[in-house]
């Protein structure tokens, strides 16, 4: 850019045109002949014609219609069951619950749902709890973590990221394991589902509280400090719990090998959602033998233990049992998207090749000038 | 170094915040005077002058880094970055690592850097080179050999031959007598031309080192600045005062030559040296994209402050409505308090997530792009001369893609588009033509140029002369024939060199010539060269007139020697000395030189040359018949461009003799008027003489001139020739090169000397123009501008007063109107505008005028002009017509024209380098300038838009998903993807394959785009990247990125996995977007790309696979185990890529975001094909139909023979006069003088050895290249007739387009058109292929354009007249159908040509594509 005009080089005489003494060929200028630098590099130069615009849309389309009425069949046959026991309205049986709340409120409030479901539930069904308007992705919400403490290193144990701010440290200046807002605002309801059999009885329905996080999160990304060593209450000596929790972490579970940061009630709330209105996998139901349902038609009742405040944000809270496919579980836009677009696709196909036919000017390919 | 160490010491400057260059210049007190003692170091030291020390590089190893930095900072771009970078500093606003700005700012900031580093290695290099010369300088009484950098000022250094001055020196003695010494400044000024210096009397004197070491002379003069023919100072010594000028300055730059040694002293050394002086900046020039570009920037720069705007005000009402409430989970940061705050800071951090809309790598990518094709055009081997030895050179890698829009070329003559080579062609001697021998025989067969050499042992090899029947008159003796011949070789100024038995002595330099008094240097150019035994070597004033001698020296007449007194002419092998009794000067306004010479006999003779009108007037009226005859023949030459001059001679008595030269003396002597009277003898003596006959010159064209200019004009690219030329030969060459031809409907020349004669010469023009378009049926359009014309020209009813200036406002700021009328001018017309016109054209109120005149013009010829002149009508061009210039010129005089151009062009290997130094691109011929508009040009534009649009495209794409996203995130600023993926986005993901594609991209291959000049005119329009086009690329870029959020958000929102965990957390989420995002942009990316060589595959390719590498090397737990903070996606891409709905999902967001482009690019091509679409699908269908089978060679055999008959179109009726002196007066008088002749050559013979070698070389050259030149010429020739027809075709088609449109018409030419281009094809050489590809390109351009002119209808109809025959002889049925059409034989000749084993040069045209 700043060059100056003058060159010591050219300085030297070298006239571009005279060519040096003799031997004329060792000293050519003459670029290389070379596919790359007379860029004769051999190509393939697709062009977009009829010929080959016309069938993508036509194969798209094709491809597209029948994966979307797979999907869409697919989606329509696994069961799902919602209900929402926020406790809005005042007819709802948590209503109560959910007007006198506090985090700190040592006597549970527990409400029951009572509920039937039209059809059997075959095979396991996955028990997931729903949360609307919780901003899971706030950017402020979503870095409040220290990832390192969650993975067991004992100097983060003690001394948490500042990312955590303000829940890095409790009042008594005790650093607080699990740090964070994240952690903080865990999803601590107790949610029992019982079977009310034709005749009355209530059948406690066994929920499995394993195998609901990611392996990878349950293996690799939380672990315990002091690593393989069972006394947690021990390891986590000196830090205090969450503000919110009602007791430490290393209580969340009597099982060791659900206890503390790789609890999975935990880690799958560590697993921040997406969107504001999202769900968890709570528990599963594991199907018991082929021929019995795993949750036959009838009525059920929830059984809430209502510890989680969500009016304050105007969130709601729902509970979802779903069966799953092997595309996973309900999930009606795909296969509508689907078909959508291949219609579209072959629609345009078709008004893609009148128009060609009728007004492209392919056919007598001219050169205008 | 260590001389900058020193200086810096020395003076102290504040180098850190001078860059580059200036460092040295700036000194603190400006310097008014210099004072230099010879010889004293210890006075001249403490002035403290520059040492001789240069420096170009601008760092060292210390200063690199802190002024490097501080340079690349002061750009805008880098200094946002910087700024955003420091953003992200602030906790509560990084809403983005730091490491996402850093990582690509440092990659952008160290390749810059390394690209400065090497740039300075070699500036250190060479400068390192230059400082360490060896020169000698007389240090206390003794010769020592000393680096240049250690010179000083007041030295006295020792020159020898051929050493570069070290440092502006004052020549103090030379070893030739009268302290003269030769001189060449190529460097300096460009001209190649030697030039005298001469020393003071008495400074001459002193001679040996001994009386120079006593030399204490001090030289007071003008401190250091940069005029190159000014120098001003007086020199002190001995009590007495000498005044110095220029003439005694030997500068900096200047190669010593032919002078044995020469003494002088340092005056101005280093930086403060002429050439440094001169040295400065050079204008950085940008391209329109470039403006284009920044504005862009500057949009989206705004665009990204209100998408901060907007998501900060929903930031606000989010945290007023939600947020408070959500406080028990989420409390604010501990200085928000509120939610305005909170929106503030929310904007900044919106601003860095968003900052990517606006690329840091966008402009290094560019940079590298266009230095990708800078590269492509030093690598064509197309625009390579072999001659000279020349590849093309882009001297600036920023102006490629401006290439491809240029309209408007000027272009100098004299050595761009003619070769400034004079050959001797034709001759009427006594009413008899000789040499019109058609080039193309009766039988197709070329004749063979005559072989003088059999004969005639001095003939030179450089003649080619074809009609064997003069050279039988000169041996069968006829008088006439050898009267005519002896004046060619008596009646001139040429000198001649001759080599003596055994030695070699030639001078391969040009001679100089001193001239006693006011000391005026005049060329001489060598034009002449030989390479048979005789090796005689003439070197002639003006190459008309060598080429005039060398043609009698051919047939016999050979010029041997001169002496002031006598000339040596070898007449058919026998010596014969003429005594010389006068030489009647050349000059302007005479127009003709005479000899008076005496023959051995005693015989008196006045032998006369000069132009035809002057010349006949002055002929004894017994000649009337032969007068008629020679008119009819140098009307004939003239017609063909050549340039012509008539002889004649007078015998004189002894009486007269006697008498006249007593007059011609007495004018000599006269002191005032002596021109006059010197003019008014010469005419006495010049009367009553017989004619002889006429010669005629041509003024080679360069290669393949007309052909290129042809195909440029139909590019739509509007040429100006701006010359220094006379008119007359500027004419001629507008003529010869077809920029005017007969068929023009008219030729305006402004030759007024007044402002008010311009004007009206400019009235008159524009109301001709309107008269003919009125006759052509736009009889109301016309009288409207007629209207418009009138009041625009203000001069009405004798109304002189003036120009009436609102008036003109007005007319300019309504806009468009008189433009575009003048625009539907129809029929051609030309503008011949001399320089004195052009001074009052360009004057203020004028300008407009001329621009609007001139610019509906097909052919524009201003001659006469100033260099100055010249880069004003090309800023006149840039200011009004907002148009793409482009100038083109190999001399100095062309420099500021080149500067100014948007684009510069120096045509190197001519006339030295400065135009080459001064140029942005270079290379040895004219014709390779089409191949830099139409090829690298149009590809470069091609690929710069492609690559823009796409990059806006992608970074939209890219992310507006934020801004979606921020919608459900609570205006927090949160990405959607993972960190790493925004750094590596831009720099690693999608960088490559949009460079490959900006790189290697092609729509149609390179032959195409010569055949079909009208696919450069989207450039010069603007067509492919401009504000509209930005703005779809924007709209596509945000609608993907629409897709790409919400198809995301619609299928993950409620999916779960497959083993029941939901799919909506924010990993998975982040992980599927930017899956998608990469598929769709590579999706696009392989839409995008025309041209899939292996090297976009591997990119492509290699991008996606690079993506999915990184990403689960990202996601792996080992790094995790490392870093658990930074890596904290942990199995995100595994257990996100391994569900089918995340793949169902990636496909559909393809599906939506592709399909729509698909749609409207196919309905583009379908219904709206562009041409290279349509040149494109040909080619695809050529390359199915092309089978071993077809043989289309077939059809051509018998068209060839027209070619001849056609080649006589269009040279009918105008009749001109040019005639060929060019030379300036003065000769003669240094010749009776003998002040010039240097008979000393002892003091030659001792440098002679070295010219020697190269000058043998040059010699071997010339003869392969005139035996390439001869099998050219034919080639040549029918071109010229390919044009011809071409020209006529094209005038009938505006005639038929004027009268009716849409009328059926079968167009009129193919057989034409055919004719002359498979006669080029047929037997040309290798290296005129394109030549042939030219004039088949020129001949179906003028087809087509009826074929359109005529409207569709035609085509319709032409076809089913025309397919039939074609069809029947079951040739390739599409191919042949749509060739047929427009009669495009040619192409279909060529292709099927190309299938066919036959002519091989053809078949390489052609083969790359396949």
């Amino acid at each position: 850019m700043m060059a100056s005009s003058y060159n010591a080089k050219e300085e030297d005489g070298h006239h571009p045109g005279a060519s040096g003494p003799g031997g004329a060929a060792a000293n050519s200028k003459k670029p290389d002949n070379t596919a790359f630098k007379q860029q004769r590099l051999p190509a393939w130069q697709p062009i977009l014609t009829a010929g080959t615009v016309l069938p993508a849309f036509f194969v798209i389309g094709l491809i597209f219609i029948p994966i979307g009425i797979g999907l869409y069949v697919t989606s329509n046959n696994i069961k799902e069951f919602e209900i929402d026991y926020t406790g809005i309205d005042m007819s709802s049986p948590c209503f109560n619950c959910s007007q006198n709340f506090s985090w700190n409120s040592t006597t549970p409030c527990k409400c029951s749902l009572p509920f039937s479901l039209d059809q059997p539930f075959e095979s396991n069904v996955f028990m997931y709890y729903g949360l609307s308007n919780f901003y899971q992705n706030h950017r402020r919400y979503v870095k409040s973590r220290d990832d390192s403490q969650l993975n067991g290193d004992s100097f983060s144990l003690k001394s948490p990221s500042k990312e955590c701010e303000p829940y890095r440290e409790s009042s008594d200046k005790k650093p607080i394991a699990p740090c964070g807002a994240i952690a903080n605002s865990m999803f601590n309801d107790t949610l029992v589902l019982y079977y009310i059999d034709p005749n009355g009885t209530r059948t406690e329905i066994p929920l499995v509280d394993k195998g609901i996080a990611w392996w990878t999160d349950k293996h690799v990304k939380f672990r315990n400090p002091g690593g393989s060593n069972a006394n947690l209450t021990a390891s986590f000596q000196g830090t205090s719990k969450p503000v919110n929790w009602n007791k430490p972490v290393y209580e969340l579970s009597t099982d060791p090998e659900n206890n503390g940061f790789i609890n999975e009630d935990f880690i799958v709330w560590m697993r921040t959602a997406a969107l504001p209105t999202f769900r968890k996998l709570y528990r599963i139901i594991q199907r018991k033998n082929s021929m019995t349902p795993t949750l036959p038609q009838g009525d059920y009742t929830l059984e809430v233990t209502y510890n989680y405040p969500v009016r304050s944000f105007e969130g709601r809270k729902r509970m979802i049992l779903s069966t799953i496919s092997w595309m996973g579980g309900k999930n009606p836009f795909l296969g509508i998207a689907y078909i959508t677009v291949g219609s579209v696709c072959f629609f345009l196909g078709v008004v893609l090749l009148i128009i060609h036919h009728k007004h492209g000017n392919r056919s007598s390919a001219d050169i205008p000038n | 170094m260590a001389c900058l160490q020193t200086k810096q010491l020395s003076h102290g400057t504040e180098w850190w915040n001078l860059s580059g260059v200036e460092m040295f210049r700036k000194r603190p007190p400006p310097e008014e005077e210099r004072k230099v003692r010879a010889n004293g170091r210890e006075y001249n030291e403490k002035f403290q002058y520059a040492s001789n020390c240069i420096v170009t590089s601008k760092y060292n190893v210390i200063t690199f880094l802190p002024v490097n930095l501080f340079e690349q900072f002061q750009e805008v771009a880098n200094t946002y970055f910087l700024f955003l970078l420091i953003l992200q500093l602030i906790p509560q606003i990084s809403s983005l690592s730091w490491f996402t700005t850093i990582v690509p700012l440092v990659l952008v900031l160290s390749i810059t850097a390394v690209k400065d580093a090497t740039d300075d290695y070699f500036r250190h290099k060479s400068d390192n080179q230059v400082n360490n010369r060896q020169s000698q300088v007389l240090i206390s009484g003794s010769l020592q050999k000393e680096k240049w950098m250690n010179v000083r000022v007041g030295d006295i250094i020792k020159l020898e031959n051929n050493q570069f001055v070290a440092a502006d020196l004052l020549l103090l003695s030379s070893s030739e007598p009268h302290g003269l010494c030769y001189i060449e400044t190529a460097e300096l000024d460009g001209e190649t031309n030697m030039k005298v210096r001469q020393s003071l009397s008495v400074t001459s004197e002193l001679g040996d080192p001994h009386n120079l070491a006593q030399f204490d002379g001090e030289v007071v003069c003008e401190p250091p600045n940069n005029k190159l023919d000014r120098f001003c100072g007086t020199l002190y010594w001995k009590e007495s005062k000498y005044p110095l000028s220029n003439q005694n300055m030997l500068l900096r730059g200047c190669v010593l030559r032919n002078t044995e040694y020469c003494y002088g002293l340092v005056i101005f050394a280093g930086p403060d040296t002429k050439l440094m002086q001169n040295s400065g900046r050079t204008k950085f020039k940008r391209t329109s994209i470039d403006r284009l570009m920044n504005t862009l920037v500057l949009w989206i720069f705004g665009f990204l402050v209100c998408m901060g705007v907007i998501l900060a005000v929903g930031n606000a009402v989010w945290e007023r409505e939600v947020g408070t409430l959500f406080q028990s989970f989420l409390p604010w940061d501990p200085p928000v308090n509120g939610f305005l705050l909170s929106a503030f800071l929310s904007f900044w951090s919106y601003v860095i997530i968003l900052n990517t809309v606006v690329p840091i790598s966008l402009y290094v990518s560019v940079e590298v792009i266009r230095l990708g094709h800078s590269y492509f055009i030093n690598w064509d081997r197309r625009m390579f001369c072999s001659r000279s030895n020349t590849p093309a050179e882009a001297r600036t890698t920023t102006l490629n893609e401006e290439l491809g829009q240029v309209e408007y070329i000027f272009s100098d003559k004299t050595g761009t588009l003619t070769q400034n080579i004079m050959t001797f062609n034709k001759c009427s001697i006594n009413g008899r033509a000789y040499g019109d021998v058609d080039p193309v025989g009766a039988q197709g067969k070329r004749p063979q140029p005559l072989d003088f050499s059999v004969w005639n042992p001095l003939a030179d090899g450089g003649l080619c002369f074809y009609d064997a029947s003069l050279l039988e008159a000169v041996k069968t003796g006829e008088p006439a024939a050898h009267e005519f011949l002896r004046l060619l070789s008596l009646c001139h100024t040429v000198m001649s060199e001759e080599k003596r038995e055994g030695a070699l002595v030639y001078k391969a330099q040009c001679v100089c010539v001193c001239v006693c008094v006011c000391v005026c240097v005049v060329c001489v150019c060598v034009f002449s060269l030989s390479l048979s035994v005789g090796a005689l070597v003439y070197k002639a004033q003006s190459p008309d007139e060598g080429a005039l001698v060398t043609a009698a020296r051919n047939f016999g007449f050979v010029f041997r020697s001169r002496t002031p007194g006598t000339i040596t002419v070898h007449e058919m092998g026998r010596p014969v000395t003429y005594t010389l009794l006068a030489i009647l000067d050349f000059n302007n306004i005479r127009k003709r030189m005479s000899v008076i010479v005496r023959n051995p006999e005693g015989r008196i003779r006045l032998y006369c040359k000069g132009a035809d009108t002057v010349l006949f007037e002055r002929l004894h009226p017994c000649n009337h018949e032969l007068m008629n005859i020679t008119s009819d023949h140098l009307n004939e030459y003239a017609s063909d461009g050549l340039r012509t001059l008539a002889l004649a001679y007078r015998d004189l008595t002894e009486e007269e003799w006697e008498e006249w030269s007593e007059r011609y003396r007495g004018a000599g002597k006269a002191t005032d008027c002596r021109e006059d009277r010197l003019a008014a003898v010469y005419e006495q003596i010049e009367q009553d003489m017989m004619l002889l006959g006429a010669t005629a010159i041509e003024d080679k064209l360069q290669e393949g001139v007309p052909e290129t200019i042809a195909i440029l004009s139909l590019a739509n690219i509007k040429i100006w020739v701006l010359t220094g030329d006379k008119q007359e030969t500027a004419v001629n060459i507008g003529y010869s090169c077809k920029m005017l031809t007969d068929n023009m409907t008219e030729i305006f020349i402004i030759n007024g000397h007044t402002v008010q004669s311009v004007r009206e010469e400019l009235r008159r023009a524009r109301e001709r123009m309107v008269a003919h378009s009125r006759e052509g049926g736009k009889g109301d359009e016309a009288a409207g501008w007629a209207q418009a014309c009138s009041l625009g020209n203000g001069v009405r009813g004798g109304d002189q007063a003036g120009w009436p200036l609102p008036q003109e406002k007005e007319k300019q700021e309504s806009g468009g109107r008189v433009p575009s009328l003048l625009e539907s001018i129809s029929g051609e017309f030309a503008l011949v505008i001399s320089g004195h016109s052009l001074a009052h054209a360009l004057e203020g109120d004028m300008e407009y005028e001329f621009v609007e005149t001139a610019c509906a013009c097909r052919a524009v010829i201003c001659c006469r002009v100033t260099p100055l002149q010249k880069a004003l009508v090309v800023e006149l061009i840039k200011r009004h017509k907002k148009a793409v210039t482009l100038a083109i010129g190999d001399g100095a005089n062309d420099v500021s024209m080149i500067k100014t151009a948007h684009i510069g062009v120096g045509i190197s290997g001519q006339e030295g380098i400065q135009a080459v130094l001064a140029s942005d691109y270079s290379f040895s011929q004219f014709r390779f300038l089409q191949r830099l508009l139409l090829v690298h040009g149009r590809w470069s534009y091609l690929r710069m838009c492609r690559f823009l649009c796409y990059f806006f495209y992608k970074n939209f794409a890219f992310t507006m998903v934020h801004f979606w996203f921020g919608f459900f995130c609570g205006f927090s600023a949160q990405t959607v993807y993972d960190q790493y993926f925004i750094t590596l986005y831009n720099i690693v993901y999608t960088s490559l394959p949009v460079l490959a594609m900006g790189i290697f991209d092609q729509d149609v291959p390179e032959q195409r785009s010569l055949e079909y000049p009208k696919l450069y005119e989207p450039g010069q329009l603007n067509l492919l990247f401009n504000k509209r086009e930005f703005f779809i690329c924007i709209a596509q870029g945000i609608y993907t990125s629409v897709v790409l959020f919400f198809v995301p958000y619609g299928t993950l929102a409620h999916a779960t996995q497959s083993t029941g965990e939901p799919l909506a957390d924010y990993q998975t989420f982040a992980v599927t977007t930017a899956t998608a995002l990469v598929i769709v942009v590579s999706v696009q990316i392989a839409l995008d790309t025309g041209y899939w060589t292996a090297i976009n595959h591997f990119f492509v390719w290699g991008s996606l696979g690079s993506y999915f590498t990184i990403l689960f090397i990202m996601h792996s737990s080992f790094l995790f185990s490392i870093f658990p903070k930074q890596f904290h996606f942990l199995g995100s891409a595994q257990n996100t890529l391994e569900q089918p709905v995340v793949w169902l999902t990636i496909a559909l967001a393809t599906v939506i975001c592709i399909a729509p482009v698909l749609t409207f690019r196919f309905l583009k091509l379908d219904l709206k094909p562009q041409l290279s679409d349509t040149v494109r699908y040909t080619q695809l269908v050529h390359q199915k139909k092309r089978k071993p089978g077809i043989s289309g060679g077939m059809g051509i055999s018998g068209v060839g023979l027209g070619a001849g008959a056609l080649g006589r179109l269009g040279r009918s009726a105008s009749r001109r006069s040019g005639y060929a002196f060019a030379h300036q007066e003065g000769f003669g008088e240094l010749i009776t003088s003998g002040k010039n002749m240097r008979l000393s050559s002892l003091a030659l013979a001792t440098f002679a050895s070295r010219h020697s070698s190269s000058w043998i070389d040059t010699l071997r050259k010339k003869k392969h290249a005139n035996s390439a030149n001869a099998s050219i010429n034919s080639a040549n020739a029918s071109v010229n007739s390919a044009n011809a027809s071409v020209n006529s075709a094209n005038a009938s088609v505006n005639s038929v387009s004027a009268i009716a449109n849409g009328q059926p018409q079968t167009p009129p030419a193919p057989a034409l058109s055919n004719s002359s281009s498979l006669s080029g094809s047929q037997d040309t050489p290798p290296e005129e292929v394109g030549l042939s590809h030219a004039q088949q390109a020129v001949a179906q351009q003028a087809v087509a354009r009826d074929g359109v002119h005529s409207g569709t209808a035609s085509h319709s109809n032409g076809c089913t007249l025309v397919t039939r025959p074609e069809a029947e002889t079951g040739g390739c049925s599409l191919g042949a159908v749509q060739e047929a059409l427009f009669g495009w034989r040619g192409v279909g000749a060529r292709v099927s040509g190309a299938s066919s084993p036959g002519p091989p040069p053809i078949l390489e045209e052609s083969s790359p594509t396949e």
